[in-house]
């Protein structure tokens, strides 16, 4: 008989409380007892608050087991865990859990399913098949079926994907930079993924790092670049060592260098490390800093498509964009399409995160509504107390309050109500939040990042600081908050990026939808000495 | 009769490094410097190598790569993540951003600052500890989160905390 499968995840989040620990232990149980099993590091299944999430192959399929810390080991192997017996962490099968089942899992098919670094696993889960039948293409034919799918960025700004292939295609590059021949156009991964409340990168990177991988290549054949980055923020030390092993094995194995499946084409990738600035997930900035300069934003135009990295034409593009790719041309750009509502077509992995009860990534289709995501999925608040705000789309995006729960998740339809969906995080807040405290921490968060290029993001963000603090004082409210009001409008419409520009959607929201923060009892001014 | 000019002798670049803390960055050079862009990989190997980045490797590394003392000095003071001074023997992240905030992070803050007596970039008295701010660590579902070297640590309550720095501070 061969050995009974058990899957213990490997992902950061899980680690965070305890996986190898738990690994650990399952390991020295089944030697203590004769048990002839293995443990299998996979991904995460994205079901976070059940992590360790421990899952046994059965007959009738994975059944999980969690929240499984070391110390729960024993009881479990006591209860038949090799056989998928009942104990109160015995959550069914995995794939049968609610959360889980009501999902549309396209990007993150293989995560938490897979072996990462398995290359075989991978294949014999149908990977690599986008790129088989992207090899069979033209180059235009495959920017003709991203455009087709109708993908768009899932970066944040949602701006379609298949435009951008198609200008760098036809972009010619310049040999302006010494030792980069001409025509040397790029392939660039945005994987500084810093915004706070989303982790569905860091998901795939650590889960199923082929797919980005192979959806890099695709988006190499699609434009005629021969040479790829993916910037990684260095807070993912896990991820970087994730993406290095498989780039080695795909390099060895003849999927990524010289002669890609035996096309004669190549396609080399790179993994570099970013150091801490947020400003970097800016891709101009991203590109500066792979050239090895200062994270400072460049002027637009031109546009990286145009002159990217080392000035030449440039696809960057985030890395749930790029594993989006592969299942287009596994399945067909017609069954990407046929997910989604309006504009937006396809999948988005949600990230619930903060103070929420069932935390974790939920891959739908666009048109969901707010509320169902927070609820259904979610189960309110960890607190048990009410949800009183919540952050969609990271430090920039806006609060939004009850009464806008039930915009659909949809780009056009969240930028309706002055939210922006980005890249997928919402932050849930109970009603304990002080929505001054967090606008100020919005402004002060600028004042950290700013590449300091231009003045309303880092001089603006600074005095909204002071205006806020002023305002909440009490002294002279209504001048300052005319005076807020002025300096938001001041960096929105004078900031060179979206991080001057959109810190005012986070400080706005809460002051439009929770004034009563700001306006508490006026202090008499403390006499000094 | 004419007044002597004293020309005076460029000593060479990264003689003021302790030997050993040279090796380590000449290393980092060697390793990296046939890369494009290689100035970010080569400082990541020196702060790998060295726990951070010396003022006196600036000139060393401006000197290999080609580009001036300005330059590798912006760019080293640039990025939050690179230091100017050698750290305790265990640096601890804490997640400052919303998520960790919304289940209890400026509490937990307050807590480490006051546990440790230091404050964010500071390092304890005893060299054991450097606390370092960071803006999220991709852990939003089970804040508050804390990495302790490179071992992320998730729901860590102020309680927790003081039980991991206890442990780190057992091990080395």
């Amino acid at each position: 008989m061969s050995a009974i499968r058990i899957y213990v995840p490997c992902d950061a989040s899980a680690l965070a409380v305890g996986a190898d620990e738990t690994a650990a232990a399952i390991v020295a149980e089944a030697a203590f007892r004769g048990v002839d099993a293995r443990v299998i590091r996979n991904g995460t299944r994205g079901m976070l608050w059940l992590e360790p999430l421990v899952e046994v192959e059965t007959a009738a399929g994975r059944i999980a087991y969690g929240p499984v810390q070391a110390e729960d080991v024993a009881a479990l192997f006591d209860a038949d865990l090799v056989h998928g017996g009942a104990h109160e962490l015995n959550q069914g099968l995995t794939e049968e859990i609610p959360y889980f089942k009501r999902q549309q899992r396209l990007s993150f098919a293989r995560v938490g399913v897979i072996d990462p670094l398995d290359l075989d696993d991978y294949v014999a889960h149908d990977g690599y098949r986008g790129l088989d039948n992207a090899l069979l293409l033209e180059p235009g034919a495959i920017v003709m079926a991203v455009s087709e799918s109708g993908l768009r960025g899932r970066g944040g700004a949602a701006f379609p994907t298949g435009i951008k292939w198609k200008t760098v295609l036809d972009a010619h590059g310049a040999s302006a930079v010494h030792d980069t021949p001409s025509e040397q156009k790029y392939i660039v991964c945005n994987a500084d993924e810093g915004d706070s409340g989303t982790f569905s990168d860091r998901m795939l990177m650590e889960g199923d790092p082929y797919t980005l991988i192979e959806g890099m290549t695709i988006a190499g054949l699609a434009v005629g670049a021969t040479r790829g980055y993916i910037y990684l923020r260095c807070e993912y030390p896990h991820a970087h060592r994730a993406l290095n092993a498989a780039i080695a094995t795909a390099t060895a194995r003849g999927y990524l260098g010289g002669d890609i499946r035996g096309s004669g084409k190549r396609f080399d990738l790179e993994v570099r490390l970013g150091a801490g600035a947020y400003i970097c997930g800016e891709e101009t900035a991203l590109l500066e800093s792979i050239e090895g300069k200062r994270g400072q934003i460049r002027f637009k135009p031109p546009l990286p498509a145009i002159k990217g990295l080392f000035g030449q034409p440039t696809v960057i593009n985030n890395v749930i964009t790029f594993a989006s790719v592969p299942v287009i041309f596994e399945r067909g750009a017609a069954y990407y399409k046929n997910f989604g509502m309006g504009r937006s077509r396809g999948t988005l992995p949600m990230q619930l995160a903060g103070n929420i009860k069932q935390g974790g990534l939920v891959e739908i289709a666009f048109g969901m509504s707010l509320r169902e995501l927070l609820y259904d999925y979610g189960g309110g608040t960890i607190s048990g107390r009410p949800i009183r705000a919540v952050q969609v789309g990271g430090p920039l995006g806006a609060y939004m309050p009850e009464s806008t729960f039930d915009t659909p998740l949809d780009y056009e339809a969240f930028a309706a109500v002055k939210g922006m969906l980005g890249h997928g995080g919402i932050v849930v807040f109970d009603d304990t939040v002080d929505m001054a405290a967090q606008a100020r921490y919005a402004m002060e968060f600028c004042a950290i990042e700013s590449c300091g290029k231009c003045t309303p993001c880092r001089i603006g963000s600074t005095r909204g600081v002071e205006v806020i603090d002023r305002l909440c004082s009490g002294l002279d409210s209504p001048k300052q908050e005319a005076l807020l009001r002025d300096l938001c409008e001041t960096m929105t419409f004078g900031s060179l990026c979206a991080l001057g520009g959109l810190t005012p959607y986070p400080v706005l929201s809460a002051l439009d939808y929770f004034p009563e923060d700001f306006r508490k009892v006026p202090q008499p001014l403390q006499a000094a000495g | 009769m004419k007044a002597r000019r004293i020309i005076p002798i460029q000593p060479e670049p990264g003689s003021a490094l302790p030997p050993d803390e040279r090796a380590a960055v000449r290393a980092a050079i060697a390793a990296n410097k046939q890369r494009a862009g290689a100035l970010l990989p080569v400082l990541h190997g020196v702060q790998d190598a060295l726990g951070y980045v010396p003022k006196d490797a600036v000139a060393l590394v401006a000197y290999e790569l080609n580009l001036s003392r300005a330059e590798v000095h912006g760019v080293v003071t640039f990025y939050h993540y690179f230091r100017e001074h050698k750290p305790g023997r265990h640096v601890v992240q804490l997640c400052r951003a919303e998520a960790c905030q919304a289940v209890g992070a400026v509490a937990l803050e307050a807590h480490a600052k006051r546990s440790l007596g230091v404050d964010f970039h500071g390092t304890t008295a005893d060299g054991a500890v450097t606390l370092e701010p960071v803006y999220c660590l991709g852990n939003c579902a089970l804040g508050p989160s804390v990495m302790v070297g490179e071992k992320l640590q998730g729901r860590v309550t102020p309680q927790r905390f003081d039980k991991l720095l206890a442990q780190a501070r057992a091990t080395a």
